[in-house]
């Protein structure tokens, strides 16, 4: 494999997956044999502009965290590719895979689990730096520092404090600091600000628009809060089942969604405009099926209000349906 | 069922009257329910919204009598079901209320479930403590009551554990708990905070049939001013364990008055329409031990404070529309430029 930096000029796309599997093998029986496999991720396939924010939603179990952490590479994916500035990344090994990773960062879901108790503020932040640029070290990486931690809105004395002496809303800041220290071009946000109050929510979420522009970041911006989702994505992709059901424009996603589990989630979202109006809610029957055992034909099809007969029979594949908008579905085909 | 009880003509189903609820920390108490009184009128959905710390959940402990013994108690006010002093009944008699006429649903579905016993024998605990039913009665009102919160499967669902079912499905099983005696109160606290959005729609949906159908009261704990909307009568905006404001839900969406709840609902990123800045609220709320002893509990957060903010507490007054907020902005003996500003 070459890692020559393949034709740059037509790469205006940052990001490109495609057909991106990860399967979780199912151990059982005496043996301990594989009896089968949790299909998270099954054939998921987008792509990533520069400077564009991508938002994945979808409901808890959909696999939007495993494909963002796949992209990371920390979890192995079973199929597919990734393509960071053409560059398969499935495939990479030990400096290479070292030397991308600098370029790829996370912000993790829970600010209570995703910083180590153990070390300080000023450590957390400045260890990515040492791990790659073992050169900076003394005054000039503290002050490294301490230009981010001012960046994300932290007080100067922060650096010499642990995690547990902040909030929820001041450690996801750290969060922030500590994925923005080796410049990254992308960053993958899991679930940013679901842990915090909407207050605090709403500054973290101001913060992480501001330093996108600051710094020319890419976002794959991956929540369950549709409204959180349109607020700071370019282009939304809706997952279901380890699927890709629509992926479009927000506007045009929010204006006119046309799968029908875009629909009912959209939906689904209490809408604080129309009180007092009973709202034709789209509301959908029972639970999202077991990934081990998913449903023949379109994922969906067990709970969608308009299936057809064929639906449980033909898997549908993404398919630009209006401008920019490609969704997944015999509807439309 | 349970329609013994005579209506006493137009006095509320609840009422809370200058509540204070206080946590002993290093042997000083500090209120985190700071006089909070609001009435709660029979078949009316209540929602009561604020950040985390605000007093919200403790506020409905209180109501249940069910703080943490040594550590939280009442120290002032008085709790009134149905004309009936609630503070001062000993615990065999506050559970007869408890789970009859007020019953609770919780936030995290999982952990308010028993994982050792089967559904079916937590749902017939209930039913045993208030009713004299046979076994077989209790089993065939246990199916009756799961299928009423919509479990298809519910004559299997009975044998089985917690831990087999979605989060969903708990809920659901949550609420058939709560409603088994039909209760004239229910308190929800963050019923479908734990939940994906779909699954919300069915939970909301499925708590206002029940409450049609019954006429029954819901007080509505929440955060997400969305659901508030859609579901509630009335809002009571809590902020640092005290009442800031309160109205009928059409008026607090249209013409909100207090700061804080502009602030609020400024900060929601909304599906409607479109902001390129959210608003934030500098800070936090203050911990308990941080309390401002006078003043406005929001003074230090709020961009429109003034010098007496810190110095004068605000009082919760109505206006002629029946709206009422606490607030020396809308302080009516002020002078009137000033409470123009």
């Amino acid at each position: 494999m070459s890692i020559t930096e393949l034709n740059k000029s037509q790469t205006e796309k940052l990001l490109e997956v495609n057909d991106l599997k990860m399967h979780f093998p199912v151990k059982g029986g005496f043996f301990k044999r594989t009896i089968g496999a949790v299909k998270a991720v099954d054939g998921v396939s987008f792509d990533i502009k520069k400077g564009e924010t991508l938002g994945l939603v979808g409901e808890s179990g959909c696999g939007k965290s495993t494909t963002g952490r796949s992209i990371l590479r920390l979890l192995d994916p079973t199929d597919g590719e990734v393509l960071f500035n053409g560059e398969d990344i499935t495939k990479l090994t030990g400096k290479r895979l070292r030397d991308i990773r600098q370029d790829i960062q996370m912000v993790f879901q829970d600010p209570y689990a995703s910083l180590n108790p153990m070390q300080m503020v000023g450590d957390i932040v400045s260890e990515p730096i040492k791990n790659y640029h073992k050169n900076r070290k003394g005054e000039e990486l503290k002050a490294e520092v301490m230009d981010l931690l001012n960046r994300v809105g932290l007080p100067e004395d922060a650096y010499y404090k642990y995690a547990h002496e902040f909030s929820g809303g001041q450690r996801q800041r750290i969060g922030i600091a500590r994925a923005l220290a080796l410049k990254p071009k992308l960053i993958i946000a899991d679930e940013p600000v679901s842990a915090l109050d909407v207050s605090v929510q709403s500054q973290v979420l101001n913060l992480l628009n501001e330093l996108q522009d600051e710094f020319d970041l890419t976002y794959l911006f991956i929540a369950h809060d549709l409204s959180v989702v349109k607020h700071m994505s370019d282009r939304i992709g809706v997952m279901y089942l380890g699927n890709i059901m629509e992926v479009a424009e927000k506007s045009s996603i929010y204006a006119e969604p046309l799968h029908p589990y875009t629909q009912a989630l959209i939906s689904a979202v209490p809408d604080a405009s129309k009180i007092g109006q009973k709202r034709e809610r789209i509301v959908l029957e029972g639970d999202v099926p077991s990934p081990e055992n998913p449903p023949s034909g379109c994922p969906f099809h067990t709970r969608c209000p308009k299936a057809m007969d064929e639906c449980s029979k033909i898997k549908p594949q993404l398919k630009e349906v209006k401008p920019g908008q490609h969704v997944a579905c015999l509807l439309y085909e | 069922m349970n329609n013994s009880q005579s209506n006493v003509n137009h006095e509320p189903l609840l009422q809370v009257k200058g509540l204070e609820t206080a946590f002993s920390i290093e042997g000083k108490d500090h209120n985190a329910v700071d006089g909070v009184s609001f009435n709660v009128e029979k078949g009316k959905i209540v929602g009561i919204v604020g950040e985390s710390g605000c007093g919200k959940s403790v506020m409905s402990l209180s109501v249940m009598n069910l703080l943490p013994k040594g550590i939280g108690k009442i120290r002032n006010g008085e709790v009134l079901f149905e004309g009936r002093n609630l503070e001062g009944l000993d615990d065999k008699e506050m559970n007869k209320i408890r789970g009859k006429d007020i019953s609770m649903i919780f936030q995290e579905p999982m952990t308010s479930l028993n994982p050792v016993f089967t559904i079916g024998y937590q749902l017939e605990e209930v039913l045993h403590n208030h009713f004299k039913l046979s076994k077989k009665e209790a089993t065939e009102k246990v199916v009756q009551l799961l299928s009423a919160v919509g479990i298809s499967r519910a004559e299997r669902i009975v044998d089985e554990y917690p831990h087999q079912l979605s989060g969903g499905m708990r809920q659901r099983v949550m609420i058939a708990m709560a409603i088994a005696c039909q209760p004239k109160l229910l308190i929800a606290d963050e019923p479908t905070t734990a939940l994906d959005v779909t699954v919300q729609a069915q939970i909301l949906e499925l708590l206002q049939d029940i409450q049609k159908k019954n006429d029954m009261a819901i007080i509505f704990i929440t955060h997400d001013l969305g659901v508030v909307s859609e579901t509630c009568d009335e809002v009571i905006v809590m902020y640092a364990g005290r009442i800031v404001e309160r109205t009928d839900v059409q008026r607090l969406f249209n013409s909100p008055k207090h700061p804080y709840t502009e602030l609020l609902m400024g900060a929601i990123p909304r599906l409607e329409e479109e902001k390129d800045m959210l608003a934030t609220i500098d800070g936090i709320v203050p911990s308990l031990t941080k309390m401002p002893e006078v003043g406005c509990r929001f003074a230090n957060r709020c961009p429109k404070a003034m010098k007496e903010c810190t110095t004068v507490t605000p009082k919760l007054a109505k206006n002629e529309e029946g709206h009422e907020v606490a607030c020396l902005l809308y302080e009516t003996s002020r002078p009137e430029e000033e409470v123009l500003r």
